[in-house]
């Protein structure tokens, strides 16, 4: 094979915890193939390098709560052949959207001495808001072999297999007892998107959603059953509400259960 | 092979255990884990779920402490033998680059020999239906006939219906007629197993067991427990002309209906012990040496799944459901001959929302003809 360059990798942080990137340096065993693999070019959770050129992958993490970063985005864009948004934050606007459904001046009063020094945006909204995305993985956190999946596709140009379906289909893949109908447990698992591995169920817990709607949400039909196991409006308004609370299908649901 | 039935005790069932143990058979069992009744391992009698009992209703599971000691006083659970003969996941194939060459090697078959320690009789029709699949046409399932071929089955006649049983409606219960080497009736709880052979391995293996031959009236006591089971089905369904019920009735309102109901997260056709649909996926290393393809079992609920090139031909879950009622019940005789539900009521009882086939084809039955408002 001949040789050629190795693709740029950069990785971009807008407004988040880093957690998703982070991921990235928790890929410990695959973290040799993916430096020979890539040239990581920018990434300051892992080098301080400055911006140069262009990148051929680009890993977003963060939505955009500024004025600043809106700009920003378009500047990350022109720079990168592909763009790929990685976690909750950059695909739905993370817990920080919740401003979305308040006022945001009344927050930064209580939370800022000087709250004339903050200049934030209304809204927290997501990547693919501001600039074309290539490619959206879920996950509040995401899911480390999704990521290195969703790399390993794009270094083989092919489609990354992370399935859009429901969490219930991961759950009797891997043989767990559904957690709602043998234990009454409200779960969102069957409106939410797969890619954890179906992790809260496995350990008995309902799923809270944090990989968002999955690619046909009936959000109105579970609620009705989440009612059953004793939500109240305030309660599946909240449910609803955690770190995907701006995805379209949870944003919905929620204001439903609005006074 | 004897015609005669045996009895033998719980004594006489830890013996059988042992002994296709020594023949080299994985057993396989009911056991409780979770709060349910899975098919697991099992090494022992202690490992049946002895004394418990279930309540099944749409969207509704709860174990129950039943007041004896059965050892099969339950009906199915979340899991059928669909995992072990078709299992969930599995890798097809991997490749490997070495240098300009690439090597290619298939997965190799399963050596595993299974029992399968308590089979109703709906699931011995859902084998059944399965092997006409995989098996039947001309092109053979090489891992599923691996898997099958020297399955070893103790059937158990049912001694009580669940909530969401109808396989006297679908014809392929209580009693087990066919499909196993041995069949069992708990005619006293926990203590005294009526067993018939149906073939001669079964028959060889029960000479070996400590038993002895059954009177009349313990035969008849087995046939009054199977009638009474035969009489308290939780459900019905009216299935002489389903077939021809659901093909003419396709743009029938109740269809949208179901469809502002049904979640579409695949947990009816995952629990269904016919449902045999598949995907396959391909995975591809970071540096582009190893490549690996894979299926999964997969649902015709997903968007994927009737992914053609362009988009999605099923995009409305009302679709969806259709098609998955519509081949259970109408599309899978004209397929494979039969129908494509045994009645055993898994995904009445394991969708999140209580969605009830059952329920489904009565509605449409009382309003026969009807027209949606497309």
């Amino acid at each position: 094979m001949a040789e050629r360059h190795a693709p740029r990798l950069a990785v971009w942080k807008f407004a988040s915890c880093d957690g998703c990137q982070l991921s990235l340096l928790d890929c410990e065993d695959e973290l040799l193939a993916l430096a020979q693999a890539l040239d990581i070019a920018y990434f300051l959770e892992a080098t301080r390098a400055p911006i140069r050129g262009t990148y051929d992958l680009s890993l977003v993490e963060g939505s955009i709560t500024t004025p600043h970063d809106a700009e920003r985005i378009q500047e990350v864009r022109r720079r990168s052949r592909a763009l790929v948004t990685i976690g909750a934050c950059a695909t739905a606007g993370g817990i920080q959207a919740l401003r979305n459904f308040a006022d945001v001046r009344e927050y930064a009063s209580i939370v800022y001495a000087r709250p004339d020094y903050i200049h934030t945006l209304a809204t927290s909204t997501p990547i693919a808001d501001h600039v074309k995305v290539d490619f959206e993985l879920r996950g509040c956190p995401i899911d480390k072999g999704q990521l290195i999946e969703v790399i390993s596709s794009f270094l083989a140009g092919r489609k990354p297999a992370t399935p859009a379906h429901s969490v219930c289909l991961q759950c009797k893949l891997k043989g767990n007892v559904c957690v709602m109908v043998a234990h009454g447990t409200p779960c969102l698992g069957p409106v939410t998107h797969a890619g954890c591995g179906a992790l809260c169920p496995s350990y008995d817990r309902g799923c809270y959603g944090c990989f968002g709607p999955m690619e046909t949400p009936n959000a109105p039909s579970l609620s009705l059953r989440l009612a059953t196991l004793g939500m109240d409006e305030d309660a599946l308004r909240r449910v609803y509400r955690t770190f995907n609370a701006q995805a379209e299908a949870f944003r919905e649901e929620s204001e439903r259960h609005d006074d | 092979m004897t015609e005669a039935r045996s009895i033998v005790d719980a004594a006489g069932i830890e013996a059988l255990l042992e002994a296709l143990r020594g023949q080299g058979y994985s057993l396989i069992g009911p056991t409780v884990r979770d709060e349910a009744i899975v098919y697991d391992e099992i090494a022992t009698l202690n490992d049946l779920p002895r004394g418990v009992g279930d309540e099944q209703e749409g969207g509704h599971y709860r174990l129950t402490r039943r007041n004896d000691e059965a050892l099969f006083g339950y009906v199915v659970g979340p899991q059928s033998w669909k995992k072990l003969l078709h299992p969930p996941m599995l890798r097809l194939w991997s490749a490997r680059r070495e240098g300009d060459e690439l090597r290619v090697e298939a997965e190799p078959e399963a050596r595993e020999k299974f029992a399968f320690i308590g089979a109703r009789s709906c699931e011995l029709h859902a084998i059944a239906i399965q092997d006409r699949v995989f098996l039947g046409g001309p092109y053979v399932d090489p891992h599923y006939r691996a898997r099958r071929e020297d399955v070893f089955v103790v059937a158990v006649n049912c001694g009580v219906a669940g909530g969401a049983c109808f396989c006297v409606s679908m014809d392929t219960g209580p009693k087990a007629t066919f499909g196993f080497d041995l069949a069992l009736t708990e005619i006293v709880a926990g203590r005294s197993f009526l067993v018939e052979a149906g073939t001669e391995a079964g028959s060889a293996l029960v000479e070996t067991l400590p038993h002895r031959a059954a009177t009349k009236a313990e035969i008849e006591e087995a046939e009054a427990i199977l009638a009474r089971t035969a009489e308290n089905m939780g459900r019905s369904l009216e299935a002489g002309d389903v077939r021809q019920l659901l093909a003419r009735n396709l743009e029938h309102p109740r269809w949208d209906e179901v469809a502002s109901r049904c979640l579409a997260c695949t947990n009816c056709t995952m629990v269904c012990p016919t449902c045999f649909c598949a995907s396959v996926e391909d995975t591809s290393d970071l540096a582009g040496l190893e490549s690996a393809r894979s299926r999964r079992w997969d649902s015709c609920f997903t968007l994927d799944f009737s992914y053609m090139h362009g988009g999605s031909v099923r995009q409305s879950v009302k679709s969806r459901y259709r098609q998955w009622m519509t081949h259970k019940l109408s599309t899978w005789r004209d397929q494979f001959g039969t129908s494509g539900c045994v009645g055993c009521g898994r995904c009445i009882v394991w969708c999140p929302v209580g969605i009830d086939i059952t329920e489904e084809a009565r509605a449409i039955r009382e309003s026969d003809g009807q027209k949606g408002a497309t």
